[in-house]
């Protein structure tokens, strides 16, 4: 523990802050690109985060108090996660609080708050988002885990810092499991951020919509609350990926040069990330919500299949 | 000389043999005292509850200490009770008194409007309950065990039929009693097994014989079978949807907080204290039945709309994950890895702790939810967080602890488990380390499908809007049961915050059994909980806390610091649509429905669908438990065929007695000649 690892985790988390919104700005902008749409300013969503805040919030005569509370745990969740996740630097001193399998109970958390939260206005639309967010929230949390396990065999660590330095450092070879891995582990976050084939981030068609259908009760401060956290929880998707697929150029201890260089590459890893997310979103349709289970439940046997690759082949 | 005990040599085992009496007494008090509701219910069951906390502070310190031993001469002439009390029996004590604390002090509110059954007699079925479950871990021979086994069988029979005058319930309790004595038969012959023909049925002996690998195997599996049918294992699990809801609410806390966790006690007895040496297959055998109990239990659970028949099958997925852990050490320590079997062990014990908590709590919330809406029914629930908001908020803990979540205690145990998944390549056996992932995959969806179900209970019940009237004429619960649940919560907090505390706890436990414990690895991490190594894994829940509490704290004042805060009520939006009534909320049915399409075959389905044209429609559909129908009618079938053959000898004539004893003379004659 010492100074600058302070100074990493403080620039990490705000980084994950301002970086969020901006790739979700991005891959919208690249979305309307590929859509021959005019592209809007890759500051948009600042600019409505900023409108939300102003606007007074309207919340239900009825709603409880968990109502009002949901929109700062799932905020402090996924702040938290991006926190924890290796995205600049692997000498971070929260990392040690949570592990792999912490984050993605941390990912739960903010799932079963933002359902009840739902819930609780007790419109029928609310209802309908909750219980299609935690059928999608049962299939691909295991499934992140094993995904995540899969890396950790690697490693021999649940540790999200040793998982990174590990992948890091070794020989330019490739792991047949975390191949595997890598194919369910972007079905995963499709489905856990709402993109494309699983749910659309633009869609406000009762029979399809999973996540805008649980906020349809949120205004104000609240809706831009929860609109931020999505687009951390989206960039802590991200970096997991990049952390565990692409690990190269993140600064380790003691580096105060890497921790500088590290924030030039990760941007350019999140930039083609985020046009590649892009382009799939376009090319691909929107699945029938009973497909879902299907997509998701390939997703997790992928995962599982690449834990017994890895057994399979030994280490 | 003084006639008064010497107190100042007291031991533990003293204190805990005087807290059994103490609660006996209590009991017996209550029959003097049959119809006074005052009396019975504001004295007795608080000075239960007090003995309750007595109890856990001695189990606390006793766990540390060497095993001590007392010979009762109490019982049949020759065959005294033997009495010992180990870091085993004192870490069950220890969840028995303090669930039993707190489940107390909520009767002493909960029984004061009665059952069915006189308060006096409630009382003495109570706590006579109470003391034989600490009896049965106190046992150190099979006689004192079985013993209190039984006594805790019977007075737990009559505390679920309470309301004997609804014949449901009467049912429920014949199949809860029927399940038991088939168990108990079981466990009576495993102690036969081990006692090797030597006849003395001491635990002392017992430890001492060296079976031969077939006649420890046999006694294992009896164990096994046995121990489940208390446990609720699959497929002898039926009788605890019926049992639970069926019992008055304190009672169903009781049975699955903490008498499902002495069958888990007699398991880890027999196959770890008993039995010399554990083999591989005993292990997959458990983590088998434990993970299909699992799988099965929360899968039901989800399905379900009676809150109590909810909670009683998440119990059975509880069990099952509980089964796995000890099933993974049974392996481990078949092949000598310690500290893996330490792990899982540690995994198993932490979560027996846990679940006693959490699931005593929320057995306790839908009582509360019963006394002040009178409904069991999760269709006819809703909305109750503005009405009693005390009983909302104390569930939403036991929720989600139950579900799994950081930093809650049901948390803690997941990560260890899973943890002790992790390590396990390495195992000799190279089919072992393929089942190893797809264990841990199905664990994790388990434990991923826990945390639908909870968001189901907690939702339909708690959120949205009544679907009833005279829901928002419900009374919050009163001070009695607020202390008993605030304990309770507590207890969720504890373990899930303080992990590293009490690891310390169960460490002289796991050395007991598999001679490797965590503590040493634990301490020394300040407020991480580190089960190998730091660089290996590590879980700070504080820091955790702190961290989430920190950015919502943070959220909430530079929000208005930069903005406002202003709030404007208005009616809910819902998309424009002004006739919004309670009625078009999802229903408990509907939130089951992903899960049973999901998992169709798991369920026996009848689904009546209406037609286009029906003038009035109507939708129906009940789900049944296969195991009914391949497992349970047809041995019913075949019993009774046997019961009527049998019954062809009954002619009730005399002469024709007295033929059948002729021949039975006859044909005695004839062995003993040749």
């Amino acid at each position: 523990m010492n100074a600058l690892a302070f100074a990493s985790q403080a620039l990490e988390i705000l980084v994950a802050l301002l970086l969020g919104p901006l790739l979700t700005g991005w891959v919208n902008q690249w979305r309307a690109r590929l859509q021959n749409r005019t592209a809007p300013s890759l500051f948009l969503p600042f600019r409505t985060l900023h409108k939300l805040f102003i606007k007074e919030a309207v919340v239900a005569e009825h709603a409880s108090p968990l109502f009002r509370a949901a929109p700062y745990i799932v905020f402090g969740c996924m702040v938290l996660a991006c926190g924890i996740v290796p995205t600049l630097s692997t000498d971070l001193p929260l990392a040690p609080a949570a592990d792999a399998i912490a984050l993605v109970g941390l990912f739960a958390l903010a799932r079963v708050f933002i359902s009840l939260a739902a819930m609780d206005i007790g419109t029928s639309f609310g209802t309908l988002g909750a219980r299609r967010e935690m059928l999608i929230g049962f299939l691909a949390e295991p499934a992140l885990l094993m995904v995540l396990f899969s890396a950790s065999l690697i490693s021999k660590s649940t540790s999200l810092t040793t998982i990174v330095e590990t992948l890091a450092h070794r020989e330019l070879a490739i792991y047949p499991s975390l191949a595997f891995a890598s194919v369910a582990f972007t079905m995963v976050s499709l489905a856990e951020n709402a993109r494309v084939p699983v749910d659309n981030p633009t869609t406000h068609l009762e029979l399809t919509m999973i996540h805008e259908a649980m906020i349809l009760e949120y205004s104000g401060r609240h809706l831009a609350l929860i609109e931020w956290a999505a687009s951390l929880k989206l960039f802590a998707y991200s970096c997991i990926g990049l952390a565990l697929f692409f690990p190269w150029g993140v600064a380790e201890a003691q580096a105060p040069l890497a921790l500088i260089l590290a924030l030039p590459v990760l941007v350019l890893k999140l930039a083609i990330g985020g046009i590649a997310l892009a382009v799939f979103e376009t090319v691909s349709a929107k699945m029938r919500i009973f497909r879902v289970p299907e997509f998701l439940a390939a997703a997790f046997l992928l995962a599982v299949i690449g834990m017994l690759v890895h057994i399979l082949l030994g280490t | 000389m003084s006639l008064l005990p010497d107190f100042a040599h007291w031991q533990q085992l003293d204190g805990v043999l005087a807290v059994v009496t103490a609660w006996l007494a209590l009991g017996a008090t209550g029959v003097f005292a049959l119809r006074r509701f005052g009396f019975v219910t504001k004295v007795l069951f608080p000075l239960g509850g007090l003995l309750g906390l007595l109890l856990s502070g001695i189990a606390l310190t006793a766990v540390f200490q060497e095993p001590a031993t007392a010979v009762l001469p109490l019982g049949l002439p020759g065959l005294p009770f033997h009495l010992r009390l180990d870091g085993l029996s004192s870490f069950f004590l220890l969840v028995i008194g303090a669930t039993g604390a707190g489940v107390s002090v909520y009767a002493a509110g909960y029984f004061g409007r009665g059952e069915g059954t006189p308060p006096g007699l409630i009382c003495l079925e109570y706590h006579a309950f109470l003391a034989t479950m600490a009896l049965v871990v106190l046992a150190d021979d099979a006689y004192v065990f079985m013993v209190a086994w039984e006594t805790m069988a019977l007075s737990s029979f009559f505390l679920v039929t309470a309301n004997h005058r609804i014949p449901e319930i009467r049912e429920a309790g014949y199949l809860y009693l029927l399940v038991a004595h088939i168990g108990a038969i079981a466990i009576l012959l495993c102690f036969g097994v081990l006692q090797a023909n030597t006849g003395d049925y001491t635990f002392a002996n017992m430890r001492a014989q060296h079976l031969t690998s077939f006649w420890s195997s046999a006694a294992f599996l009896l164990a096994l079978f046995g121990f489940g049918a208390k446990a609720g294992l699959l497929p002898l699990h039926v009788w605890l949807p019926e049992a639970h809801p069926a019992a008055p609410s304190p009672v169903s806390a009781l049975m699955s907080g903490v008498m499902l966790k002495t069958a888990i006690y007699g398991i880890l007895r027999v196959s770890f204290d008993l039995l010399q040496t554990q083999r591989w297959w005993w292990g997959v055998l458990m983590l088998a039945l434990g993970l299909a109990s699992a799988l099965f239990g929360v899968v039901f659970a989800a399905a379900q709309v009676d809150m109590k028949r909810l909670l009683a099958y998440s119990s059975i997925e509880n069990i099952g994950l509980l089964c796995a852990g000890i099933g993974l050490a049974v392996v481990f320590s078949s092949y000598g890895m310690k500290p893996l079997a330490a792990l899982a062990l540690t995994a198993s014990l932490y979560h027996v702790a846990s679940h006693a908590f959490f699931k005593s709590l929320l057995f306790l919330s839908t009582g509360s939810v019963l006394h002040a809406t009178g409904e069991r029914n999760l269709g006819r629930l809703g909305g109750l967080i503005r009405f009693t908001p005390w009983i909302a908020w104390v569930t939403l803990i036991g929720v989600l602890a139950s579900a799994g979540l950081p930093p809650f205690s049901g948390f803690v145990s997941e990560w260890l488990l899973l943890q002790s998944f992790l390590f396990t390549p390495g195992l000799p056996d190279s089919f072992l380390n393929m089942l190893i992932p797809v264990v841990a995959a199905l664990i994790a969806l388990v434990a991923a499908l826990a945390g639908y179900t909870m968001v189901k209970f907690f939702g339909i019940i708690f959120l949205g809007q009544p679907r009833e009237e005279k829901l928002q004429r419900a009374r919050d619960a009163g001070p009695w049961e607020r202390g008993g649940m605030a304990w309770l919560v507590m207890g969720c907090i504890a373990l899930g915050l303080q992990p590293e505390q009490f690891i310390q706890i169960i460490d002289p436990v796991t050395r007991l059994l598999v001679h490797a414990g965590l503590g040493d690895n634990v301490a020394g991490h300040g407020w991480l909980l580190v089960p190998v190594a730091v660089d290996r894994a590590s879980y700070g829940p504080i820091i955790f806390l702190l961290g989430v509490a920190a950015c919502f704290l943070l959220a909430f004042l530079v929000v208005r610091l930069l903005y406002h805060g202003r709030v404007r009520r208005a009616a809910p939006w819902d998309c424009g649509y002004p006739w919004q009534t309670a009625r078009m909320q999802d229903t408990a049915e509907g939130f089951g429905q992903p899960i049973r399409q999901i998992f169709e075959p798991f369920f026996r389905m009848t689904r009546e669908l209406p037609d286009p044209g029906d003038e009035a429609p109507r939708y129906h559909v009940t789900i049944a438990d296969h195991f009914w129908h391949w497992l349970y009618l047809p041995i019913a079938a075949v019993v009774e065929r046997a019961a009527r053959l049998i019954g062809t000898l009954q002619q009730g004539r005399i002469a024709v007695y007295l033929l059948y004893s002729f021949i039975t003379l006859l044909a005695m004659l004839v062995l003993v000649r040749s």
